[in-house]
């Protein structure tokens, strides 16, 4: 217990070190983009007005603007790091050495019982990652000496163990063995470097065959931009596993708008009578105030044993998400009225139902479309979460299936699309709130 | 009898902990059709609780109010109310704030376009109609709150504190808004204000009140309200016997600030 405790706390100080070294690489970036900028610009703007002036107010957010050249060029940054990270062919030339792939060879001596020596030839060939139709290397059939030639495929960034004696005259017997590589002596456990990569000696005498993999990353684990492109043309056009891309999109959407829509449909009412009526709200308070911390990820198991992996089990999951959100907007939205105004409105002559029609409902939009904003914000995040775990289509099923078959390419899609969208409905509720209730905030 | 009586009015506030405040205590006040009445006193001597009473959003502890010698049990649109702020409808635009009180009645449309059309000329807004509230100053903003509580043609215009955000210009032509208004309409209007002076240029009658129990302190009829329609309130303000009524009705407000400072030290 106190082992693994002190274990996280040692992995969590390495991660502050990782992330120090990413943050200062990307800042370093930043600071140089910022200098040249500057630099190219420092003859244009002698005058900037006074809001140059402004000192800064934390916590004042409207008292600093993003700057759009720094926005822009913090993304092409990213999009370099990844380019240059996963050795892209989208670069003019490659900053960081690659990955081998192709033919190369090198030559081994052996040494037989008798204590003669032979030399041989090992043809390597190294396939691109995830390409199976790449031609085979044949044997050839003659070689002098009782040393014979060999050959090995091996997968880019892929190791290949070669039993070069396997073939050999006299290899099986006590006392043969592999001494040099290239004319370099080589014993177990040692490694001699070759051409585009080494060659390892195991403590068996088995040799194995690395090719050079480079600082680069595998494309396994992130691959460069164009083979992500690629991969979403393709996906747009076939889709993944029969399902099409915008099809699994549309599934997630629609599921996240009918489970908000049910949300909004019961949370709203059930908010506006809780907040307007001491028994209901009583009597609503404790279930409200419990299932409110209860993150709608918590909820899915018991909604995936209650309603299977099928729709209803997901919008129902999603109106549950949505529901205690509206809920305590449209409460807080009702019981935060301003008591002069629904002084002005009786002194005006309003009824009780006018009250609550002209005064009271419309001073509770602001606060129900912040909720309403939040709840959308919740829904995606659990409509993709429940179909990582279970469901037969959707934007999340598809990248965890994807990712059972490594296609990392598919991933990076999904998160990408998952990211695009998300921000796309907060961007679209945010025009909504400011054209229906363009005073909200201003009151 | 007509005009509005307040008749022995008391109103003691329990609080949570068990112990209560006498807010009001044994205030009893005639007040006749058409008068112009500013409430002054000290913070917390209960000028709020009062108006409250008087616009039925309170019920007193003891005492009763009448109108016209209807006994008053709640808000009605007999009793209109001009707030110090916050008190318009963020979702309507002008027009529409000033037509509530009319439409709420079921009033014709065109009779309520007609009517927010003559009080937007009143207040002096005409431009203004389709705006929404937040798009207009402070001082925009209280005249929309004087002509939309005008709309319903009430008997009595209670004003908490109406002009207390503005700033000094604008709560000028504020006041002599109020005085043409009182003066055109002839309705009954109790102000409350904390500046002495408004209370005096804005009073037919000022009662002073006094805190702990909250009770009038002292009245004072003057003639410095009937000056000021359609004049200039500087003149007024230069009045051989302003200043000395300014003076005498401040000190009298300071001893009794003192006195409470001075208990609040000693308790
Ligand atoms: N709802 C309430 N509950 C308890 N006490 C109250 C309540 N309303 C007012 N009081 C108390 O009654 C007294 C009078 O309050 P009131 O608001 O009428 O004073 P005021 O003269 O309007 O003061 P100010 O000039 O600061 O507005 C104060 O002591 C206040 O604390
Ligand atoms: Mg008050």
């Amino acid at each position: 217990m106190l082992q693994e405790l002190l274990d996280v706390i040692v992995t969590t100080l390495w991660m502050i070190v990782g992330i120090s070294a990413i943050f200062g690489i990307f800042l370093a970036v930043s600071g140089l983009v910022y200098f040249v900028w500057n630099f190219i610009n420092s003859k244009k703007d002698q005058f900037r007005g006074y809001g140059s002036l402004k000192t800064v107010t934390f916590g004042d957010e409207s008292s600093v603007s993003a700057n759009r050249v720094a926005s822009i060029s913090g993304v092409i940054t990213v999009f370099l790091i990844w380019m240059i990270a996963t050795g892209s062919n989208l670069l003019p030339f490659k900053i960081l050495p690659v990955a081998f792939v192709g033919d190369t060879q090198f030559e081994y001596t052996a040494t037989n019982a008798a204590g003669d020596t032979d030399k041989a030839t090992v043809k390597v060939r190294v396939t691109p990652f995830g390409n199976s139709d790449t031609e085979k290397l044949v044997a050839p059939e003659t070689s002098d000496g009782f040393a014979k030639d060999d050959v090995v495929m091996v997968a880019e960034r892929r190791a290949k163990l070669l039993r070069a004696q396997r073939n050999d005259d006299g290899g099986a017997e006590e006392g043969f063995r592999v001494t040099e590589i290239n004319g370099q002596p080589i014993e177990p456990n040692q490694i001699v470097q070759v051409d585009n990569g080494s060659v390892l000696m195991t403590g068996a005498g088995s040799l194995q065959v690395r090719p050079y993999t480079g600082p680069t990353m595998e494309a396994l684990y992130l691959p460069p931009p164009e083979q992500v492109w690629d991969r979403f043309l393709q996906l747009n056009s076939e889709g993944y596993q029969g399902v099409g891309l915008w099809e699994n999109v549309m599934w997630s959407l629609i599921r996240v708008v009918l489970g908000f829509f049910l949300g909004c449909l019961f949370g709203i009412p059930l908010g506006f009578a809780m907040g307007l009526n001491s028994w209901l709200r009583g009597w609503f308070d404790p279930i409200v105030e419990f299932m409110r911390p209860v993150p709608p990820l918590a909820l899915i198991p018991l909604v995936i044993i209650w309603f299977g992996i099928g729709e209803q089990g997901k919008v129902s999951l999603l109106f549950l998400a949505a529901l205690w959100i509206m809920i305590i907007g449209a409460r807080a939205g009702v019981s935060g009225v301003n008591i002069s105004k629904v002084h002005a409105a009786y002194s005006l002559g309003a009824t009780k139902t006018q009250l609550l029609s002209k005064v009271i409902l419309p001073n509770s939009l602001p606060e129900i479309f912040t909720a309403a904003r939040v709840a959308m914000g919740v829904c995606w995040g659990t409509v993709v979460a429940a179909e990582l775990v279970a469901a037969e289509k959707g934007a999340g099923k598809m990248i965890i299936a994807a990712s059972k078959f490594q296609l990392t390419d598919i991933v990076i899609i999904g998160i990408i699309i998952i990211g695009v969208i998300g921000f796309g409905i907060d961007v679209l509720m945010r025009m909504a709130e400011n054209k229906l209730v363009p005073w909200k905030g201003r009151g | 009898m007509s005009g509005l009586i307040v008749d022995d009015i008391s109103m003691t506030f329990e609080l949570p902990d068990g112990g209560n405040v006498e807010a009001l205590k044994n205030v009893s006040i005639d007040i006749k059709e058409g008068e112009l009445i500013s409430v002054l006193g000290p913070s917390g001597c209960g000028k709020t609780t009062l108006l409250n009473i008087l616009a039925g959003f309170l019920a007193p502890t003891g005492g009763k109010i009448s109108l016209n010698n209807e006994v008053v049990t709640g808000p009605s649109s007999e009793r209109g109310m001009v707030f110090q702020q916050g008190a318009l409808f963020e979702w309507m635009n002008v027009s529409k704030n000033i037509g509530f009180g009319p439409s709420m009645k079921g009033t014709p449309q065109s009779d309520i376009n007609n009517r927010v059309t003559e009080l937007l000329g009143i207040v002096g807004l005409q431009d203004f109609s389709e705006k929404m509230i937040y798009e207009l100053s402070g001082g925009m903003q209280q005249r929309v709150a004087l002509a939309r509580c005008l709309a319903n043609d009430p008997d009595v215009i209670l004003m908490d504190e109406p002009l207390g955000a503005l700033d000094a210009l604008t709560r000028e032509k504020m006041q002599s808004l109020v005085l043409d208004i009182w003066k055109k309409t002839g309705k009954t209007i109790i102000l409350i204000t904390h500046s002495v002076e408004e209370a005096l240029l804005l009073g037919e009658r000022l009662i002073v009140m006094a805190p702990r129990p909250g009770r009038i302190h002292k009245q004072y009829n003057l003639p410095f309200a009937e000056m000021g329609v359609g004049a200039d309130l500087r003149e007024v303000k230069r009045h051989k016997k302003f200043g000395p009524t300014r003076d005498e009705i401040l000190s009298m407000i300071w001893d009794m600030e003192e006195e409470i400072m001075g208990r609040t030290e000693s308790a």
